[in-house]
């Protein structure tokens, strides 16, 4: 999957990362606990693209994203985003954790929650100015939630919330987001508004990896796929790499009869 | 537990003096003094200036076990601060109280509250050893023996939490065991030495705030000032670390640095609180001002804010209550008071409040009980023809209502105009009950669509589960259920065709 621009030069500087890709994996093992969660993964994404990133529980998606993100240590590998690491490109690089992760009953607002997406941008020691609580404002517009501003974010429904988090990312403004299980648990409409956002980002040129726990909505929602269970079992264009056989490699035994006959069923009505 | 021969109480003129002579230090607690010694002469022996043997500690028998109730003029000299003893001993602990409410703020919205007990236990070691090695009652010395084996004591949890599989609870517990009990095996070697100042350690594990001196007061002046200049610098870095550390670590903030700096500023209000609360019950004035403050506002700033002037609260009255009724230990008095106003808050608060919450929940009731009866009505209704009116049995063959019960709710529709109360004692809607009663229908039936549409389940079970959420979910979620199934073109009509808002 990697692309050499220049063997020499990357040699010469010590890595075979190429600076035009958005986030290229080199190599990388994570473990917890001296057991590998995350196999050698090599991996390189395509610029400016969807990708949803697929596998059975235990699959290590979140780590892969938390390892990118140098949220957990890597036992050896490299992460760079074009071409730089995340230190030096972090404000390249929007974040939605999953909505599990945190406490909701935390004493702040919906439009609160959002201005956090621009405070790497404020200096240390100072509040958040007025054009940053308008940015976030405008945010929470794009998700449609203008109206929850000011609302306690312990009484916003799990869509609700969901969206907020969506929110926080677009007020980092980046060009590459890590979105972890956004539909997870989520009502009809605000699955719909999160389908809405991914087709403006991509629209907009951004560079979109998505965890996702749904096969049924992967052909329809990503252009690129990545298979992931430990290790990188595939990764490319959905219509090439998601087939029945990378699934029985990635899923193994776990990949019961009745989701092979949903995927089907779906897929059938779906593939173009 | 019980204190030696002397009483720590007593303060000698010559510390009197020599503060007296270095108020030029603190200009603004002299400022606070001069106002406050305008309102009477300083001299009495009210509260907090005991005679000697009548300490915290001294061992009484059963018998006198009476309380002296203060008289009304030892009462307004407490309330009015006249004397200087108990003025240095209300100021500090309303001090206290601000700089433990502030920081205790931050520790509980981190889940780090109880980590300040492990914190607080630790500080028994260091100290004792401090005094061992010093020989004597050295004020500086004794505060860095507590930081330094308070510090070690969490880096000892964090190391625990980090290098083994155990959680927190067991890591804190560990720890606090271990370093208390060293702690208390230096302290008997301490009560060995024959200096006759030992009784002053003692004071650390339970507090002693009668024995406050001038120069601790402006210690505690100092460490609250600390607090809030440290926590409003970063406010804005404690509210995202507390909140999401893994997103700020996301976005470069050092994590653990601002926890550092924050578990820092815990570990200062602990040490200068230890002299008058003990480190036995410090951790209470951490967490209790800040647990009170959640229950009254939604907005972290408030809520330190709250937490801070709660913590004040109880640090005045529970001094002041402990100087009127001298045998009553002031720390233990300053965390109840705290402890009340906690409870207080967790009845009353109009928003998470057991009594709001229970008038929540009896008003749910009532709703769900008219969102049957009118969906009765209306089903009936629709199978009868409009304006068809119904007896009482036929409704409850539909749903299983005790008559009285019946009876008390079409009595409180009738007096709200939902049910004509002419055709009594058949049931027949008013216009307006019509329009009600067919927009709880509607709701109803978006739900049971809902359900079949999405959540797979089967359409036997729908009813009884569409009973449960339309009375749960608000109104803006229902709205968006007709947004999402108005194309299906399923959707009942609305009784209000304002409320459509799909395409």
């Amino acid at each position: 999957m990697l692309v050499h621009a220049s063997p020499d030069i990357d040699r010469a500087v010590g890595t075979d990362h190429d600076r035009t890709c958005p986030v290229s994996i080199h190599d990388m093992t994570v473990a917890y606990h001296r057991k590998p969660v995350l196999w050698d993964v090599d991996y390189a994404a395509e610029d400016g693209e969807l990708i949803g990133i697929v596998g059975p529980n235990g699959a290590g998606k979140s780590t892969l994203i938390k390892a990118c993100l140098d949220l957990v240590p890597r036992a050896s590998g490299s992460v760079r985003f074009y071409g730089g690491t995340y230190k030096r490109q972090r404000r390249l690089v929007g974040y939605v954790p999953q909505r599990e992760s945190v406490d909701w009953d935390f004493p702040a607002s919906a439009l609160d929650v959002v201005t956090m997406g621009r405070y790497g941008r404020i200096p240390w020691c100072l509040p958040p100015r007025r054009r940053d609580r308008e940015a976030a404002m405008h945010c929470l517009e794009q998700v449609g939630m203008a109206d929850y501003a000011r609302r306690q974010i312990s009484r916003l429904s799990g869509g609700q919330q969901q969206r907020v988090f969506l929110a926080r990312a677009l007020a980092q403004d980046a060009r590459i987001y890590f979105m972890d299980e956004p539909f997870s648990g989520v009502d009809a409409a605000t699955e719909t508004a999160i389908v809405a956002l991914l087709r403006n980002l991509n629209a907009a040129g951004k560079t979109v990896l998505v965890v996702h726990h749904d096969l049924q909505t992967v052909r329809e929602y990503f252009n690129y796929v990545v298979l992931l269970n430990m290790r990188v079992v595939a990764a490319g264009p959905t219509a090439q790499v998601f087939t029945d056989e990378n699934l029985q490699k990635t899923y193994g035994g776990r990949l019961t009869l009745l989701d092979k006959a949903a995927d089907a069923v779906a897929g059938a009505g779906r593939v173009p | 537990m019980t204190a030696g021969a002397g009483s720590p109480h007593e303060i000698p003129p010559s510390v009197r003096e020599r503060t007296a002579r270095r108020r030029w230090v603190a200009p603004a607690l002299a400022a606070v003094f001069w106002v406050a010694s305008a309102c009477g002469p300083a001299n009495a022996q009210v509260g907090h200036g005991r005679s000697p043997g009548e300490g915290i500690g001294t061992p009484r028998s059963l018998a006198d076990n009476a309380v002296t109730w203060p008289s009304g003029a030892q009462l307004t000299r407490a309330l009015l601060l006249r004397d200087y003893n108990t003025r240095i001993v209300v100021l500090g602990t309303t001090l206290l109280g601000i700089a433990a409410g502030v920081v205790g703020t931050f520790a509980y919205l981190r889940k780090r509250a109880m980590l300040g007990d492990a914190l607080s236990h630790s500080t028994l070691p260091g100290i004792a050893l401090a005094f061992l090695l010093v020989g004597h009652k050295h004020l500086p010395a004794l505060l860095l023996g507590a930081s330094a084996s308070g510090i070690l004591g969490v880096l000892a949890v964090v190391a625990i939490r980090r290098w083994s599989r155990l959680k927190d609870d067991a890591a804190i517990g560990i720890v606090l065991g271990v370093f208390f009990g060293f702690g208390m095996v230096l302290f008997s070697l301490v009560q060995q030495m024959k200096t006759g100042e030992e009784a002053g350690i003692q004071g650390y594990i339970y507090g002693t705030a009668a024995a406050m001196i001038e120069r601790d007061a402006r210690l505690i002046a100092a460490c609250a000032a600390l607090v809030i200049l440290g926590s409003a610098l970063l406010f804005k870095e404690f509210r995202l670390v507390c909140f999401d550390p893994d997103f700020a670590a996301a976005q470069g903030w050092p994590v653990l640095g601002l926890d550092l700096l924050m578990m820092g500023l815990v570990v200062t209000t602990t040490v200068v609180g230890l002299q008058s609360v003990g480190l036995i019950l410090i951790v209470a004035l951490l967490i209790i001002p800040a647990a009170a403050a959640r229950f009254w506002t939604d907005r972290l700033v408030a809520m330190v804010a709250l937490a801070g002037v709660i913590g004040a609260v109880s640090g005045w009255l529970g001094s002041t209550l402990s100087a009127l009724m001298p045998r009553l230990p002031t720390g233990a008095v300053i965390v109840i008071t705290a402890g009340g106003l906690f409870f207080a808050s967790m009845i009353f608060s109009p928003h998470r409040g057991l009594l709001a919450g229970g008038f929540r929940r009896w008003r749910l009731t009532r709703r769900v009980a008219y969102q049957h009866l009118f969906r009765a009505l209306a089903e009936l209704e629709e199978s009868a023809g409009e304006g068809a009116a119904c007896s009482f049995k036929d409704v409850q063959r539909v749903r299983s209502w005790s008559a009285g019960a019946l009876r008390r709710l079409v009595s409180r529709s009738v007096r709200r105009g939902y049910i004509d109360a002419d055709a009594l004692p058949l049931l027949r809607l008013t216009p307006v009950g019509r329009t009600e009663a067919r927009r709880v229908l509607r709701n109803h039936r978006l739900w049971e669509m809902y359900l079949i549409k999405y959540a797979d389940i089967a359409a036997s079970h729908v009813d009884r589960d569409a009973d449960e959420v339309e009375h749960v979910l608000a109104h803006e979620v229902i709205r968006e259920l007709q947004w999402s199934l108005a194309h299906a073109g399923r959707v009942p009509p609305s009784p209000h065709p304002q409320e459509v808002s799909g395409p």
